[in-house]
């Protein structure tokens, strides 16, 4: 298991508790599942540690809208890689809510969707293989393509902008 | 006693396979592998889903087969197809050689 | 035509080496065949009964001379010298190596095509209407925005795991030849009040286990908010499409689970948020699109053509070909010229590596290098001169392709059924061959008219068989194939589907009851219907009377 962020490994310095269950010291950083969140939504913003929220497919993210700020990661569950719903999530949470901290893919994060991850506004992949390995493929996989159709967050170019681009030099 | 075979597509090229007495596959369904009954074909399918053997063929899976004139002949239409080539095209498949 | 410039060719180029690495990466173990498969299948290879299939996008159905000259090279060099031309404007190639697919995809990728997204649960290939740009009957030709959805999906970060394969076509016409109420989106071009061009949107149409005629999502989108309106159907269906069940994974069932207004309520929400976004088009690059599908050179020709007019007259058999083949162009004194792929009793769809060599070169000689696939099966010069068509027609006919019979009961749809496909419970090719030799004579087809037969292998309904005329789906009882008969489909803009006429038929027995039901109709007919028209006016029960009688 290792964590890539930024083309570097990154320690997870994060404990994920499920549904239920007693919470860790108020000083552990921790990410809960969306549902815990908004029923001990006071609770959770009143302790001392980092908080982020994990959300699962079928989840809202505008369930998280006014909490936004205070949210230091988010993790977006994909069980499957084929469930493909959590690239809904990473553009809505980015592009139209503006969520600025760490968005992570877990789950079922393979090699080859990693790209498209990113393209969705996530920053951060959690792969089952071990450090080196993970840097790796993250890095294949991030630079496989160089050409862009569609406008997202990510902030690349657009095949379609550059066309204009080059149209208004060529004047 | 129902008779059985391990069939599955080859990696490389796609064609049909058939699991063999010594362990390999071969495109020929007579030089297959026969189990009988229920104990012997789970252990042959397992045989064939080896994870290393993923690296050489896809998708194995077992058939029923009948004995006939020396040879043996899937029960099944779909796998008899598989055997020869499609109905419509007599000079490709295993059937135009 | 469009042409790719440097970040199309460049995107294919990366798309091609990318899988080559993949395929390196399966042969190597490095990947199972579990992650491989997804991977493959956005490449459009297949494994099927016999061996690897490799389907090949041809966008919206065009193509030019030098790409059909490759399909056919490609038919050769990696193949067993033929293709198939599929349902979905496609080509399908049937015997490649996997360790050679990545070769034939860089050919490809030379004449500028590709096999992407014509698999997996993503945007499909987009299809239209294969007389845009040459029909008389044409609002507008509807290729540029076709072009344009081709980008906006390929590789759409979003929605390339989709809960299922998502198809969208496109009709700039009244008259729909592309069967636009039954996929996932169809768009049909028309005017607004305004006197503005746009489309209609309609949603939730599809075939397969369970086929539904499509939805009115807007009456009316302009050309700019074209693509954040998509987007937003993509995004609802992306979250909320059923994932739980693959065969309730279409948006049709999200459609119908939730209604019309609820999905129309979720998208309009969901609209309103992006539509000033980055995904609106605005009117010079929508002008750069149509720019690049100006009509060809065309001849400023008197619409009638003395030659044209001898040739039909001294050879029955050139005017049987114009007669049903030859379909009116916008230009006068051009024509659209069908070339069958139906001969009498052959592969519907079947074409050899030197049939779609000469249909490139013909092209080049007779229709400004443009051919175009039609979902029937069949490929298209749009733009002849009459005055060549003859020409056209004499070198056709030598090579097996001028068969006189479009939109006759011959011209029949049939997916590849059990001799190719893995899915398929019965076989489909042996009985199109059949029924196409029981009606072979060609003074009796034009008598019977138009009458569209659709045969499928199985309930994923590749045949459209739920939108024929008459529709035929092949099942496997007990071991033994056997055939369903519905009635009353349609793919036009009248879609509707077909009912099923009762029990089903043995394979000895179905092309009986196939000819039953069109002497039924000769019989009961009235002046000017086609059996669809008949079917309409008389209902089920005349003919399912001769199907069973008291049975």
């Amino acid at each position: 298991m290792a964590i890539v962020k930024n083309d570097s490994v990154i320690e997870q310095d994060w404990i994920t508790v499920d549904a239920e269950g007693d919470l860790p010291s108020s000083d552990e950083n921790l990410i809960v599942p969306l549902a815990r969140f908004k029923e001990e939504r006071d609770t959770l913003l009143g302790r001392n540690g980092g908080l982020g929220v994990q959300l699962n497919p079928g989840d809202a993210p505008e369930d998280l809208a006014d909490d936004l700020d205070r949210l230091s990661i988010i993790t977006v569950n994909f069980p499957a890689y084929t469930d493909g719903r959590g690239y809904s999530y990473g553009r809505v949470l980015r592009e139209r809510m503006g969520f600025k901290g760490e968005l992570r893919a877990i789950g079922d994060v393979l090699r080859d969707q990693i790209l498209y991850m990113h393209r969705c506004g996530f920053d951060s992949y959690d792969l089952k293989v071990d450090g080196e390995t993970a840097l790796t493929k993250v890095r294949a996989a991030l630079k496989e393509m160089s050409v862009y159709y569609q406008p997202t967050g990510d902030g690349r170019a657009t095949a379609q902008s550059l066309r204009e681009r080059r149209r208004a030099t060529l004047g | 006693m129902s008779l059985q075979v391990v069939t599955a597509n080859r990696l490389g090229d796609g064609l049909v396979v058939f699991l063999t007495a010594d362990g390999g596959w071969s495109e020929n369904i007579d030089d297959a592998r026969i189990a009988e009954g229920k104990e012997a074909a789970d252990a042959l399918l397992a045989e064939a889903s080896a994870p290393e053997l993923d690296v050489v063929i896809v998708g194995p899976y077992l058939i029923d087969v009948e004995q006939q004139d020396g040879g043996l002949v899937p029960t099944k239409y779909r796998e008899v197809l598989r055997t020869k080539g499609p109905s419509v095209r007599e000079d490709l498949g295993y059937q135009a050689v | 035509m469009y042409r790719y410039d440097d970040f199309d060719r460049q995107l294919v180029q990366e798309r091609t080496e990318q899988f080559r690495e993949q395929v390196k990466r399966r042969l190597a173990g490095d990947i199972t065949e579990e992650q491989f498969r997804p991977l493959r299948l956005m490449n459009g290879v297949y494994l099927q009964l016999h061996a690897y299939m490799l389907r090949v996008a041809i966008p919206y159905g065009t193509l030019r001379a030098d790409q059909l000259r490759e399909l056919g090279g490609i038919a050769r060099k990696y193949d067993k010298g033929y293709g198939h031309f599929t349902t979905r404007q496609n080509i399908q190639y049937n015997w490649p190596k996997l360790d050679e697919i990545p070769d034939a995809l860089l050919d490809l990728a030379n004449v500028e095509m590709h096999a992407i997204q014509t698999s997996g649960n993503c945007i499909r290939n987009t299809t239209t209407d294969q007389y845009a740009g040459a029909a008389a009957d044409e609002i507008e030709d509807p290729r540029p925005y076709c072009e344009l959805i081709r980008q906006w999906s390929t590789f759409h970060p979003e929605f390339t795991y989709l809960p299922r394969k998502f198809k969208i076509a496109v009709t700039g016409s009244p008259n729909d030849r592309a069967a636009v109420k039954v996929h996932d989106i169809g768009l049909r071009m028309h005017q607004n009040d305004a006197g503005e061009t746009g489309f209609e949107v309609i949603v939730g149409g599809g075939l397969g286990r369970t086929p539904f005629v499509g939805k009115t999502i807007r009456d009316f989108i302009g050309k700019n908010d074209l693509f954040s309106y998509l987007e937003a159907i993509l995004r609802v269906y992306n979250r909320f499409g059923r994932r739980d069940n693959k065969y309730k994974a279409r948006i049709k069932i999200l459609v119908h689970e939730e209604g019309i207004e609820k999905i129309r309520d979720l998208v309009e929400e969901e609209w309103a948020q992006i539509k000033d976004g980055s995904l609106r088009v605005g009117d010079e690059e929508i002008a750069h699109y149509i720019a690049q599908f100006t009509p060809p050179a065309f001849e400023a020709l008197s619409d009638d053509d003395a030659d044209f007019e001898v040739h039909k007259a001294a050879n029955r058999r050139f005017f049987n070909w114009v007669r049903s083949n030859v379909i009116a162009h916008k230009q006068p004194g051009y024509a659209i010229a069908n070339v069958s792929l139906k001969p009498i009793g052959g592969i519907p769809g079947d074409a050899t590596d030197t049939q779609m060599e000469l249909v490139a070169d013909l092209s080049e000689k007779y229709s400004f290098g443009d051919v175009r696939v039609t979902h029937e099966q069949n490929l298209v010069l749009p733009h002849v001169k009459k005055a060549d068509l003859f020409a056209l027609w004499t070198a056709l006919d030598a090579a097996g392709l001028g068969t006189a019979n479009l939109g006759y009961v011959t011209d029949i749809i049939s997916c590849p059924g059990l001799d190719y496909c893995a899915l398929a419970t019965a076989r489909s090719i042996p009985l199109s061959q059949r029924i196409s030799e029981r009606f072979g004579d060609l003074e009796r087809q034009h008598d019977i008219g138009e009458l569209k037969i659709k045969i499928s292998g199985c309930i994923n309904a590749c045949g459209h068989h739920h939108v024929g005329h008459i529709g035929i789906l092949g099942l496997d009882k007990r071991g033994k194939e056997f055939y369903q008969i519905t009635l009353g489909g349609d793919a036009s803009q009248d879609a509707a589907i077909g009912k099923i006429a009762g029990a089903g038929f043995s394979e000895a027995e179905v092309v009986d009851a196939i000819e039953s039901l069109v002497t039924k109709y000769i019989d009961i007919r009235e002046s000017g219907e086609r059996f669809i028209d008949t079917y309409r006016r008389v209902g089920m029960d005349p003919f399912k009377e001769v199907l069973y009688g008291d049975r």
